[in-house]
């Protein structure tokens, strides 16, 4: 499986993203309106400063004149430290202050407007107002230009700081906006997490569809994981119907020949007719032993996978699968003999008795005629062990771990039907349970003994 | 004994009749679950014998349904995976259950243990000399005197029982006692016969030693 990153993660990172431009973006906003404020301010009181002078102009005897009202300077100083400069000029002649203030050169308007105008003065930045009027002259009227100038440092420093404000407040929102992101996608990705959650709560075998409610945009990915979950339900039933079929088809035209070569057998009245009927039924029990321990095997191993514990008496679970065996063991007057303890094992019940039995078989199979197979449980630091003796010829030479490989068989098993299966099967089953098979020839060389762990419960 | 055979395949169910009939067992076939129901209501049977796919239903369905009312013993054949079977047959009212291709031997084993278990009557008792033995149960009556005999050796009286005054050959005898999947050697039914002898020893009944040819029964009556 390969991830693609977080949902949350990519959710929070975009938000995030979102946040960030609009924060710069108030910042930039923020800054500009104040900056434009101050300048503004600074017009308005230049304006001022420009028209009180321009009023105080008069025409005396033919010359113009004027007074410098100090309000208009004070006015100027009330909003900031800066140094004020001031020009006043009749036509191209300077009437008094700096006369070399970069006043615009272009025609004014007359009748009082002011005009404003940016430019670069010993070395600092100004603004100037600048206003005109028509004054006469002897008896010409000539027009008179006032300009105050006031340099912008103050300005720009109460527009740094305003800006410095708006930065604080800008990463504040930033960090508000983040934080309510993640919480955002923390919440909106819930429902997911959820449904993942009922998903993996399951046990292995619950292939009911998912009945919660869910958002609108889950309803898909609900849909799909129930059309899935029924699919697979139906192609474990089917597994298990054309394991039962497989079984069905190979076994009966099997048992039918077995039957025939009995008939066949007891009415032979050569010796090597007889002999080769004896060895047909063997080669029809061997590969019908085969076949069925080979379908058990793949019962067993798709049940494993799918394993439903029930908790059973572990002396219920012996005896039931003893109980079936008698009349083999019968047969060649074999006594099985129960040791039982009161325990109990939480256990899928059908596999645990197809792996006793597949024990408990193998020992019957190579035990000699008028023997004892003794079947003894015990309970011990925390583990049921199920110890299966028999009196027959031991494990052979091998090692005995080869013997609960596939198709593996001891050295010393000839002449004796067998699919090398049985104990694989057995192995199978009790390391699913969380248990183990453990193999060990008796002292002596005298039989065999075969014990199945299982965890207690 | 007298058996029913529920069996669809007739390739399969005549087979099995035909060797139940060797060693001198009725059986009637049914071929279908209604076939099964026809039989059982004209005629009383020591035990069925149910195949688990039938053309009209499951056999374990036949189970549970007559199980309430029915009084014969059952012994369910499956050819299906032992693992998913054998549990589900028997928590439905089979007595026992034996997978196909089956071992006859193992099969009249099973019957036994199941009719012995359902405490089944004494109807197949065999008169031998002044002793009287009931296969099923594995005994034999002498007088007062009740002796239980050994698997084997109840098959091994058993067909000599049937077949009183018949010259048995080793060869014979071992097919009826041992399974196949063993080398057994004919000094094994010498040991067997050995110990029968023994057995019977004093009950007017002998198995004669004929030489070259296998063993026979004699009894005081015949």
């Amino acid at each position: 499986m390969t991830s693609t990153g977080s949902i949350g993660r990519r959710l929070t990172l975009l938000l995030a993203g979102v946040a960030a431009l609009l924060s710069v973006l108030s910042w930039w906003m923020v800054t500009g309106l104040a900056r434009q404020a101050a300048e503004r301010t600074q017009d308005n009181v230049l304006a001022a400063s420009v028209t009180t002078i321009a009023e105080t102009l008069r025409s005396e005897q033919g010359e113009v004149r004027l007074e410098l009202p100090y309000s208009a300077f004070s006015m100027l100083g009330a909003i900031s430290e800066d140094r004020v400069f001031y020009r006043v000029a009749k036509g191209a002649t300077v009437l008094t202050g700096y006369e070399d203030l970069p006043v615009p050169t272009a025609s004014l308007p007359s009748g009082g407007r002011v005009v404003f105008d940016t430019g670069q003065y010993s070395g600092e930045e100004i603004r100037m107002a600048t206003v005109s009027r028509l004054v006469l002259s002897g008896t010409e009227p000539v027009p008179v230009t006032v300009t105050v100038a006031q340099t912008r440092g103050g300005i720009a420093s109460i527009s740094a700081d305003l800006s410095q404000q708006a930065a604080y407040l800008a990463i504040a929102f930033f960090l508000v906006a983040v934080s309510l992101s993640a919480f955002a996608a923390r919440t909106s990705l819930k429902p997911l997490n959820e449904i993942a959650a009922a998903v993996s709560r399951r046990g292995p075998s619950d292939l009911r569809p998912l009945r919660r409610s869910a958002p609108t945009e889950l309803a898909p990915l609900m849909m799909s994981l129930n059309r899935l979950m029924e699919r697979l339900g139906q192609s474990i039933r089917s597994a298990e119907d054309f394991i039962a079929e497989a079984a069905h088809r190979i076994r009966t035209p099997l048992a039918t020949v077995r039957a025939q070569a009995e008939i066949a057998l007891r009415s032979a009245e050569d010796d090597e007719q007889k002999q080769r009927l004896r060895q047909m039924i063997r080669a029809i029990d061997e590969s019908s032993r085969s076949a069925g321990q080979l379908l058990d095997h793949a019962t067993v191993i798709y049940r494993t996978d799918d394993l439903v514990r029930t908790p059973v008496l572990l002396s219920d679970l012996v005896g039931k699968t003893v109980a079936g065996l008698e009349p083999t063991a019968a047969m060649k007057d074999i006594r099985l003999s129960v040791e039982m303890v009161r325990a109990k094992v939480e256990v899928d019940p059908v596999l645990m008795d197809n792996a006793l039995r597949n024990v408990l078989d193998n020992a019957i199979k190579y035990s000699p005629s008028e023997t004892t197979v003794t079947i003894a449980a015990s309970e011990q630091g925390g583990e049921v062990r199920i110890a299966i003796k028999d009196q027959g010829d031991g494990l052979g030479d091998g090692p005995t771990e080869m013997l609960t490989q596939r198709f593996q068989r001891g050295t010393n098993t000839q002449g004796i039907v067998g699919s090398g299966l049985g104990l694989t099967i057995a192995k199978d089953v009790l390391v699913a349970h969380g248990g183990r098979l453990e193999l060990e020839s008796l002292q002596g060389g005298k039989g065999t003994c075969a014990t199945l762990v299982l965890p207690s419960s | 004994m007298r058996y029913l055979l529920v069996e669809d395949n007739l390739e399969l169910a005549e087979a099995v009749v035909g060797r139940l009939a060797l060693d001198g067992h009725a059986v009637d076939h049914a071929a279908s679950l209604a076939d099964a129901e026809d039989c059982l209501s004209a005629a009383q049977y020591d035990l069925i014998l149910l195949d688990v796919m039938l053309p009209d239903g499951d056999g374990r369905d036949f189970l549970a349904r007559s199980r309430s009312h029915l009084e014969t013993p059952v012994i369910v054949l499956t050819a299906r995976s032992q693992v998913s079977d054998r549990v589900g047959a028997l928590d439905q009212g089979a007595d026992d259950y034996i997978t196909k291709p089956f071992d006859f031997s193992e099969l009249e084993a099973r019957c036994r243990a199941v009719l012995r278990r359902r405490g089944g009557e004494a109807r197949n008792e065999i008169h031998l000399g002044d002793a009287v033995f009931d296969p099923l149960s594995g005994t034999l009556k002498h007088g007062s005197e009740s002796i239980d005999l050994r698997n084997r050796e109840i098959r091994l009286l058993e067909v000599f029982a049937r077949h009183k005054g018949q010259i048995l050959s080793k060869s014979q005898l071992m097919d009826r006692l041992f399974s196949y999947d063993a080398e057994v050697t004919e000094n094994a039914i010498e040991v067997y016969v050995g110990r029968l002898r023994r057995r019977i020893d004093g009950m007017g009944v002998s198995i004669e030693t004929v030489r070259g040819l296998g063993y026979r029964m004699e009894t005081g009556d015949a």
